[in-house]
């Protein structure tokens, strides 16, 4: 019997929730879930807290099963799972500050997402007390000979978003990085609590920008999964369209400007024009570039457009026309081989210790993708590939996201092929319930899998949402993974990472 | 590459031709140069981008600007590197009482004259961040904003038009003063 079959035999199912149990826990087996994680059986999904609940998802390897333990907590707190469990030191540190609660005998206790600055402490606690004022944060201390230290940020030389890095440095070669982040902290969680259902979808929708179509559809998902109601099949295809027409044009972006960060502008240029191409085809099939709010719980806000699938076909098809060259450039290139190839190397034990998805983690050897398992409509039905590789360097993570753009467009067309008919415009009565209920999704966005968790209260607005963007776990591999590295080279490895700030932050 | 490079001269660029500035923006522009009177700019704007809190929609499309097709630099206007560089601030999201301090040192840092273009809901309004414990709100709640860029986010060619309306606002308003 294994660990997740005990503690679903004896605990109690603390609410109907779908897809996955919610179970309460005691003391002793929340810190029994801290050594499996330790022990790399289990892999934590998610770590949220409310003013006297505090939650982890968790996901049994040997099983596949998915189930979110809840533990009453007083003010005295929980048990670390951080002291045993780095990947939860980060999401203990937010838990505080969100909520108040603490994470007893927690290896790092310093704030993490609250600066300071904020009008109120503890914003999602029962009662906020006034924000704590301005304070200086104590960065890691660093002893040694020749150490020196690099602060960069907030305010980068880039159109980037908001983030410090503090690098400390030995000459050219990185020493430490330690980031500092929450500085787009917009307290999405607290402007969802008592709204509808439906403006809820538009707040996640805008957790990152860049997975607006994931995040909305995590959101749906979850939101449909509380109420028990299903969407048409054309629905669900609809919105596979869109979820992988936002991974082609994120991945030839993204491969584009990683090269351009190894002073390699013609990719850029091509990939900025192919990139540009996605996101005109979006607009005349969904009537907007980035297909914001066109997923919403219960359906689609729009079906698409008359001329939509002839467009992403021929959208299709010029991007199959010019991607091989371009990549046969990126790989007979070897000066930019040269500084791709073994550098920003993520060992594999790191990547499943942190259950680090997407890219980050496929291209360090964890097969994980929210498609496949646990799955959803349609992917079931449709044949696609999971590239995986084991090299962990950025060109690992440039090769991921080419062959995802190839998986990408066969996906696609699948699913023009045989688009269903049937209803997809969204019916907000559903979400009149009149008994509280939870749901949960997890999906896969173009940089990993996020997992949303949603209580409805009885007046059928949201009680309490929980999202959890992939850059939690690859955010702190990024300072593994630049160790040893020149400083030169973080631009490369961070784009290689490409992590959500606005998603990490909410 | 070779071929790469040959096949890009024989296609023609994909760049295409320069919109018309946007009228609001130029209108704006207007007012804001009866408010004080400005140096000539010239037909150059060196801009500065900051993310005073954004979702990254608004710097995904700010990106865009840069692409072949709207080659943003052949109208004069380039992205730099340092606010000391700058005489444009173009700042996008709700303003979060956590990036506060950095918007407000970055255009201190940015010499005089400098103008300010708030891009995005967010920046314009506080869109739906608005009342929130950790944003500030609209951009104009911290500094003077000279042009605002609706949308969410706006479209590249939107973003475009009204840098343009700024340009040639700056333009005209110089040969009035000469």
């Amino acid at each position: 019997m294994s660990a997740l079959d005990d503690m679903l035999a004896k605990c109690q199912i603390a609410a109907p929730a779908r897809p996955w149990p919610r179970l309460m826990v005691s003391v002793e087996q929340w810190s029994a879930a801290a050594s499996e994680f330790a022990a790399g059986r289990w892999t934590l999904l998610a770590l949220w807290a409310e003013p006297r609940l505090v939650h982890m998802a968790t996901l049994e390897d040997a099983t596949s099963r998915i189930a979110v333990l809840s533990l009453p907590c007083s003010q005295q707190g929980f048990p670390s799972i951080g002291r045993s469990h780095p990947a939860a030191i980060r999401l203990e540190r937010a838990i505080h500050d969100l909520v108040g609660l603490v994470a007893q005998d927690a290896p790092d206790p310093r704030p993490w997402l609250d600066h300071g600055r904020w009008q109120v402490q503890h914003p999602l606690a029962d009662k906020p007390t006034r924000g704590r004022g301005p304070q200086t944060y104590d960065f890691l201390p660093v002893d040694g000979p020749n150490l020196h230290q690099i602060p960069v940020g907030p305010v980068h030389a880039g159109i980037i978003e908001p983030g410090h890095f503090r690098f400390t440095a030995s000459g050219e070669t990185v020493a430490r990085l330690e980031e500092r982040l929450g500085y787009v902290h917009r307290g999405i969680e607290r402007l969802m609590i008592g709204s509808t259902i439906e403006h809820a979808g538009r707040l996640a929708g805008r957790a990152s920008g860049d997975s607006t179509v994931a995040y909305a559809l995590a959101f749906a998902r979850a939101a449909e999964a509380a109420t028990g109601s299903d969407v048409s099949s054309r629905v669900h295809s609809l919105r596979a369209v869109m979820a992988e027409l936002e991974r082609l044009a994120n991945h030839l972006g993204d491969i584009g400007a990683i090269c351009n960060d190894a002073a390699f502008a013609l990719m850029l240029a091509h990939f900025g024009a192919l990139r540009e191409r996605v996101l005109r085809a979006s607009m005349a099939a969904f009537g907007h570039r980035l297909m914001m709010d066109v997923i919403v719980p219960g359906g689609l806000a729009r079906d698409i457009a008359g001329e939509g699938v002839r467009e992403l076909r021929n959208l299709l098809d010029m991007i199959q026309s010019s991607f091989p060259k371009l990549i046969e450039l990126y790989e007979n290139t070897t000066s930019l081989q040269d500084r791709t190839a073994t550098t920003g190397i993520v060992s594999a034990e790191l990547v499943r210790s942190f259950g680090a998805g997407g890219y980050v983690g496929r291209a360090s050897g964890r097969a994980f993708d929210a498609r496949r398992f646990p799955g959803y409509s349609p992917y079931d039905v449709l044949s696609f590939d999971v590239p995986v590789r084991k090299d962990g360097d950025v060109n690992a993570r440039i090769w991921i996201r080419i062959l995802e753009v190839e998986q990408s467009i066969r996906l696609i067309r699948q699913l023009l092929d045989r688009l269903p008919d049937g209803p997809s415009a969204a019916d907000a009565a559903k979400f009149n319930v009149d008994v509280p209920s939870e749901g949960a999704s997890l999906v896969e966005s173009f940089r990993g899998d996020i997992f949303v968790w949603l209580r409805i209260d009885a007046r059928g607005n949201v009680a309490r949402c929980h999202l959890r963007d992939p850059s939690w776990f690859q955010w702190p591999l990024l300072e593994a993974a630049i160790e040893g590295n020149i400083v030169a080279d973080f631009p490369l490895c961070n784009k290689s990472f490409n992590c959500s700030y606005a998603g990490h932050d909410l | 590459m070779r071929k790469t490079l040959l096949e890009s001269l024989i296609h023609g660029p994909l760049t295409e031709a320069a919109p018309r500035p946007d009228e609001t923006a130029l209108a704006e522009v207007a007012q804001s140069l009866k408010r004080a009177s400005r140096r000539r700019l010239g037909r150059s704007l060196a801009i500065r981008e900051l993310d005073s809190g954004s979702c990254n929609g608004c710097e995904l499309e700010i990106h865009a600007l840069s692409n072949p097709f709207y080659d943003i630099e052949r109208f004069g206007l380039r992205f730099v590197a340092s606010p000391r560089h700058a005489d444009v601030l173009l700042v996008t999201g709700p303003v979060t009482h956590n990036m506060r301090e950095a918007l407000e040192r970055t255009y201190r840092a940015t010499p005089e004259p400098k103008w300010v273009v708030a891009v995005g809901n967010c920046a314009c309004t506080g869109g739906l961040f608005s009342g929130s414990y950790a944003c500030v709100g609209p951009v104009s709640a911290v500094l003077p904003v000279d042009v605002t860029i609706p949308g969410c986010p706006p479209p590249p060619i939107e973003i475009l038009k009204a840098l343009l309306a700024l340009l040639v606002g700056a333009d005209k308003h110089a040969a009035q003063n000469i």
